[in-house]
């Protein structure tokens, strides 16, 4: 199981907040069976400080990560709230704007650029838009999503593996947080797209023109 | 000046700036060679007389191009010196019209191709060191045909340069002179794989990487392994008995061919195509034709035993302070990784920097310090938990024991890829930073690194040295970094580097083979004696030496006379 790229960059991000001083801690979050362990190890090894596992084997939606992040929130009262824009298995792209809807915090998605500015509780985020770049300032706490662009994240070296193992990862369950996971949806079906044709090899120009005018039409 | 000897009539002219030397046989053509700057090489039919020799000589004063796929001889001469002690040997016929009627009707008109602009790139290797003249390119696409090439040629005197994907290093994939060039390209069919016992095969014209994609498919994959398996082909692979990153886990092809076809220069065809594990019926005679860089025998047929494609496969990326250091994670990886440890590579810091330099998205995975010598370790094994717990092992040992001073761990498929590309890219950065010496060694671990420091001491500013390579398997590649092409800098690595080798007992070419650059230098990795039986195996299986000439064995192992018998006299 390996960590969801935007994801990854997200934590990349907090690290270099707590590295600039304006934060003191950084907390990862993973949510499902036990494979999210791994993933979380990874994390620790990249230098965040704590990890939480929510502990599930139901299949987990936006709506139900948005949910369980609140409850989480209300225990452990972050100042930034950082996740990657989506998730590339599902690629649904609302857990974040979700989140900040049910804890009515300020939300920048699509961050391309974060700074944070502690004199003034706030947040500096620019976001790529079709028509440039949008600079936001929001106040603190906030929620912000992040896209590719905005950091490359760094490689968990040996020694902080090794430290890692060491780090506290927490379990806790969706019946400890008070979070009811319904299903509102049924997927009723997931089809790959039609496979590309192989191509044909032709003999001459002549055969070439040939397919062109008769087989597809286009001359 | 004029002497006559057998047959030969030699003139002599000189006309300042140029000098040139005519060899012609009367009654046959006349071959012209020119020795200054900006000349070119001409070949003028001529009836032996001396007043048409004359005539020719006024044809070729102005400069007359026949060929438009030359190229000026110095050059050639700069890259690699061999070129200047050369001569084409004179008994190998010149292709004719008639020569290409006949190819034609045995592998159809479009598969013999004599355009300047379509030989070009078959003329030339990888490396743009090695450049010939061939005038024809012919893809067989059936063993049949590839006999019936061989036998004509044979029968004709032509001599013939064995083609796969041209990936080589050493020139011996390309022609010296004229060779014909016989392209194994268009042989690419998969014959056959069992798939209970991986046993595999297929045509001499298979590109690897394809091979191991329908591998993939299977659950299996290829044995071996390395940078150019995007365009070799698996006859080549053969040829050159070609090592690669996996040959610390799977062997050598030299141990997964299980057999193979072949046809002999004269056209016949040797079917050793068993499937079989186990054969000890009679002298094992495929294993001479593995590595003889095409000199024996031309490579058709495939038959290789491919390994389980395994499911957990993980890669690190170490630093270590000291070359000892590196020794001793070698001794780490063997005693704690055992059986999972699939490929052991070491760099230097210059060849990351050379590779960093010279390839865009590429980044150090270790910025924070420079280490003066890294390590690629790759486990590959059926069980993710197992080979976890057992790499966590090996590196929580070598962080304590202070073997590695830092090191990352891959952790996904991106990462996997992108460490490799560390690795595999230095010889194509090596190539777009300038010219480039390469040498191929394999020397006792303890020294090997000796090398590289010496020659460095050595060249001082002219050149940049530096080292990689297998370091599980003991090989190490010693590239050297000039900005153009020097005899200076070329005087003090030749024979230095061959002479160093062999006082320590190593080879002067662990795996790319001697082709036409060390054809001289085999004295210095094996007995006179050795050389001897191997130019009578030579003699034996291509008596007229159209195989692949110039290349392999020396010149001077074949004592005149005794290397070619008449063609009239051919039975």
């Amino acid at each position: 199981m390996s960590m969801n790229p935007f994801c990854e960059i997200a934590l990349e991000e907090a690290l270099r907040v707590k590295e600039s001083g304006a934060a003191s801690e950084v907390v990862i979050v993973s949510m499902g069976n036990e494979k999210c362990t791994e993933v979380l190890r990874t994390g620790l090894a990249m230098g965040a400080d704590r990890g939480i596992h929510v502990a599930t084997e139901r299949p987990l939606y936006p709506l139900a990560v948005a949910k369980l992040l609140q409850a989480l929130v209300r225990k452990e009262e972050p100042g930034l709230l950082l996740l990657g824009k989506q998730a590339i298995d599902d690629d649904c792209n609302q857990t974040g704007q979700m989140v900040a809807g049910f804890l009515n915090w300020p939300q920048g998605t699509f961050a391309s650029k974060v700074k944070v500015d502690k004199s003034e509780n706030c947040v500096h985020v620019e976001r790529e838009i079709d028509g440039g770049l949008e600079s936001l300032r929001l106040q603190l706490p906030a929620v912000i999503t992040t896209d590719l662009r905005l950091n490359q994240p760094r490689y968990a070296t040996l020694p902080n593996i090794m430290k890692a193992k060491k780090k506290p990862i927490a379990k806790v369950t969706p019946e400890e947080l008070q979070v009811e996971i319904t299903e509102d949806f049924d997927i009723l079906e997931v089809v790959e797209p039609d496979k590309r044709k192989a191509g044909v090899m032709l003999s001459s120009v002549d055969e070439l023109l040939d397919k062109l005018k008769n087989e597809a039409h286009v001359l | 000046m004029v002497s006559f000897a057998r047959g030969f009539c030699r003139l002599k002219f000189t006309k300042a700036p140029w000098s040139f030397e005519v060899h012609c046989s009367v009654g046959s053509e006349l071959f012209v060679r020119h020795k200054q700057i900006s000349a070119f090489t001409s070949v003028v039919r001529c009836h032996g007389e001396y007043s048409k020799l004359l005539s020719c000589y006024s044809l070729l004063t102005h400069g007359q191009r026949r060929h438009n796929s030359e190229i000026p001889e110095v050059d050639r001469v700069k890259k690699d010196p061999r070129y200047d002690r050369t001569l084409r040997d004179a008994r190998f016929s010149k292709l004719s019209n008639q020569d290409l009627v006949e190819f034609k009707k045995i592998v159809g008109d479009s598969s013999v191709l004599t355009e300047a602009f379509e030989l070009e790139a078959a003329n030339r290797d990888w490396l743009g060191k090695y450049v010939g003249t061939s005038q024809a390119l012919l893809r067989p696409r059936t063993t049949q045909q590839v006999s019936e090439i061989l036998s004509y040629c044979n029968t004709r005197r032509l001599a013939v340069v064995p083609q796969g994907g041209n990936t080589g290093l050493v020139g011996g994939s390309v022609p010296v002179f004229d060779e014909v060039i016989l392209s194994l390209g268009a042989m690419d069919n998969i014959i056959s794989f069992d798939e209970g016992n991986g046993i595999l095969v297929c045509e001499a014209g298979c590109i690897l990487e394809k091979l191991d994609s329908f591998l993939a498919e299977k659950g299996y994959m290829m044995p071996l392994d390395f940078g150019a398996k995007g365009s070799c082909q698996i006859g080549g692979n053969i040829s050159t008995n070609a090592g690669g990153i996996h040959l610390l886990r799977y062997g050598s092809l030299r141990a997964n061919i299980l057999g193979l076809e072949i046809v002999l220069a004269n056209g016949q065809v040797i079917d050793s195509l068993r499937s079989l594990r186990k054969d000890n019926t009679g002298y094992d005679m495929k294993q001479i034709f593995i590595g003889a860089e095409g000199t024996l025998g031309v490579v058709t047929k495939v038959s290789i035993l491919t390994p389980a494609r395994l499911s957990s496969r993980n890669v690190v990326f170490l630093g270590c302070k000291y070359f000892t250091d590196c020794q001793r994670a070698l001794k780490e990886a063997r005693s704690n990784l055992g059986e999972i440890l699939s490929a052991f590579e070491f760099l230097d810091r210059k060849a990351l920097d050379m590779v960093l330099s010279h390839s865009d998205g590429l980044r150090d995975p270790l910025p924070d310090s420079k280490h003066s010598f890294y390590l690629l370790v790759e486990t590959t094994g059926s069980c993710f938990n197992h080979d976890r717990e057992k790499l966590d092992n090996f590196l929580e040992i070598c962080m304590d024991k202070g073997v590695v001073a830092d090191g990352v761990v891959a952790q996904d498929n991106q990462q996997f890829r992108s460490f490799w590309q560390l690795r595999e890219g230095i010889t194509e950065a090596l190539s777009k930073a300038g010219a480039v010496y390469k040498y191929d060694l394999s020397i006792p671990v303890p020294y090997m690194y000796n090398i590289v420091e010496n020659l460095q001491h050595r060249l001082g500013d002219l050149a940049v040295v530096m080292g990689y390579g297998h370091l599980g398997d003991g090989n190490l590649h010693l590239n050297i970094s000039a900005p153009r092409y020097d005899s200076k800098i070329f005087s003090l690595i030749e024979p230095f580097v061959y002479e160093w080798t062999a006082s320590h007992k190593g080879s002067v070419s662990a795996e790319h083979g001697l082709g036409f650059m060390k054809a001289d230098a085999i004295y210095y990795s094996k007995s006179p004696e050795m050389v001897q039986w191997m130019t009578r195996f030579k003699q034996m299986f291509d008596c007229n030496g159209i195989l692949n000439p110039y290349k392999v064995l020396p010149g001077s192992s074949f004592k005149e006379g005794s290397r070619y018998r008449n063609v009239s006299n051919s039975s």
